[in-house]
């Protein structure tokens, strides 16, 4: 081994461990961005480690103008798109962009192995598998991908089936396996790889295409597991340890954002990507009478949280939907500056993809201190005079903690042990799990029903009148 | 290349484990920028474009590499200014501001 390659692995290894020491400064606010830099930094070297070492002709590498060529302008051009985007997606659009750059990684590690498999016309069976698995999967994930960034963004955003479509899924699934065992065979056929690339991309729409918008977290997650496992299968491919590295660490996380969105939903994976009752559809429907529910007014409501000690906010769906972030914060500003403690409950599968109200609230400007997980801020809420519900619904449903129902067992906020509680809703529709929320009919719940931005700006501009 | 298989998979097994470690540490709260750097994590994939440039031949092997070069490198980019984005706005509560004893 020359000096030089010596030199080459060692810089892998670097960010190798660049990559894992990144990820594990992400375990507080305080020191992520540090680790997120690192990871770059280590990206950095890898690159132009691989750069030195395809000029220098390690493992038998021989760079040409039009090789260099294609290389850099693509990546310029594809650089420059995502710089772009990077720097002008809005933070309500970032499930739209993560299911974008999922696409675009599975989709680069699916052509590498293509074009490997297109260029080898006798490759060993270990890589042959690596090959399959790699188109197979990065095929799914770029088409699944591309269909979740549509339906995050409004499109197709209902559970599509067809009759037959497990019919279909079938033929696909047949096709995919009988190709793969072709190519692993070790017959050279383009024209077969293509026929396994045509049925992974169908299975990923077909995959996608039946589950609900309100599902969007779990596959997302998924995807994002799919992506990794398809960039360590061209790592495979390719010999490259950082690939693998790199692609094992991408899949452990995908994992298990997988499992606890999952479980933060009450269901389980394979329920979700099989099709539910997960349609996210809210029907707006006029508040059902029986005299249970009490509505309230925005000043009433005002001057309960004016004269309370504790406020904790529980923000959903609703209010990510609403764009009502900002309204938000600044009802926690005004509430604060009249020595109220206010902080913010977040259950894990608010918004819509994992961790993002979070991110929403913190665009907002609200410190991260005031945001709460669930399993930390659920015995704070005995000792809190108003919870402040918006837009969240079936997080919130206390009937998850008796047996016999659709949300039994789904981990909530335990919103019902506050000394009062104020919902703002538009109206009393179910949540997508389609049961009522017994939180409502609470005598201690009042409803305030209007649209969360509206709603919570009335609720500002009240609570300044209060304190005059 | 059945010992250098035999090798990648255990980094992969390895790795892998180191993941599920170092991942489940981290809070709800950072799950967004975490899934974020991951994406921009598995743009690594450039790297594999690189290398696959290097013996790459004939225009549908270039024009697969060209379209797979712009793909990881809108990946790598995008994925890491964004989550950079995202977590330089994840701030702390500011110091209360001590109210100005000369002033009025």
């Amino acid at each position: 081994m020359s000096s030089l390659e010596i030199a080459i692995r060692f810089a892998s290894l670097f960010g190798a461990v660049a990559f894992v020491l990144g990820l594990h400064f992400m375990n507080s606010p305080a020191t992520a961005r540090r680790g997120n830099q690192l990871s770059a930094a280590g990206m950095f070297v890898a690159i132009v480690a691989a750069l030195v070492g395809v000029s220098a002709g390690q493992d038998g590498a021989a760079m040409n103008p039009t090789r260099w060529t294609v290389l850099i302008v693509g990546s310029l051009i594809g650089g420059g798109y995502g710089l772009w985007t990077a720097r002008t997606v809005k933070m309500t659009a970032m499930p739209e962009l993560v299911s974008l750059f999922n696409a675009l990684g599975g989709g680069a590690a699916a052509l590498i192995a293509i074009t490997d498999y297109h260029l080898n016309t006798n490759q060993p069976a270990g890589t042959a598998t690596a090959t399959v698995l790699d188109i197979i999967i990065g095929g799914v994930t770029f088409s699944g991908s591309l269909l979740a960034a549509a339906k995050l963004r409004g499109r197709f955003s209902d559970p599509i089936s067809f009759p037959g479509a497990r019919f279909v899924s079938g033929v696909v699934a047949l096709v995919a396996v009988g190709g793969s065992a072709w190519v692993l065979a070790g017959a050279h056929n383009d024209f077969v790889l293509l026929a396994v690339v045509l049925a992974a991309l169908l299975f990923g729409v077909l995959m996608v295409l039946p589950i609900g918008g309100a599902d969007m977290p779990v596959v997302i997650s998924l995807l994002n597991a799919f992506t990794g496992t398809a960039v360590a299968m061209a790592g495979f491919v390719l010999g490259s340890v950082i690939l693998v590295v790199a692609g094992a660490l991408v899949g452990a996380s995908g994992s298990i954002l997988t499992k606890l969105m999952a479980d933060a939903m009450n269901r389980s994976v394979l329920n979700i990507i099989a099709g539910g009752f997960g349609t996210g559809a809210v029907g707006v429907v006029a508040p059902t009478g029986g005299g249970l529910v009490r509505s309230i007014a925005v000043d009433d409501a005002a001057l309960q949280m004016a004269y309370a000690q504790k406020v904790i906010i529980v923000p959903g769906y609703g209010l990510a939907a609403a764009q009502a972030q900002h309204e938000c914060r600044e009802l926690g500003e005004v509430l604060e500056s009249l020595g109220i403690e206010v902080s913010y409950a977040i259950h894990p599968v608010a918004g819509r993809m994992p961790g993002h109200m979070n991110v929403l609230l913190a665009e907002a400007n609200v410190p991260y201190d005031q945001l709460r997980e669930m399993d930390d801020v659920n015995s704070e809420f005995e000792r809190t005079d108003v919870a402040l519900v918006v837009g969240a619904n079936d997080v919130t449903n206390p009937a998850a903690r008796r047996p016999g129902n659709v949300v039994s067992g789904m981990p909530i906020l335990d919103v019902d042990k506050a000394k009062s509680i104020i919902v703002i809703k538009r109206s009393m529709a179910s949540g997508y799990a389609g049961i009522d929320n017994e939180l409502y009919t609470d005598p201690k719940t009042s409803m305030l029903f209007t649209d969360a931005k509206k709603g919570l700006a009335a609720l500002v501009s009240a609570v300044k009148t209060v304190v005059g | 290349m059945t010992g250098s298989f035999v090798g990648d998979m255990t980094i992969f097994v390895l790795a892998l484990l180191v993941g599920f470690e170092v991942i489940s540490k981290v809070p709800a709260t950072l799950h967004t920028p975490l899934m974020s750097g991951a994406n921009s994590i598995h743009g690594v994939v450039l790297v594999g474009v690189i290398i696959l440039s290097s013996y790459v031949d004939g225009v549908v092997g270039y024009t697969l590499t060209f379209i797979a070069a712009v793909f990881a490198a809108a990946n790598v980019v995008g994925g890491y200014v964004v989550t950079d984005r995202m977590l330089h706005m994840f701030k702390k509560r500011p110091a209360p501001v001590l109210p100005d004893k000369d002033a009025s």
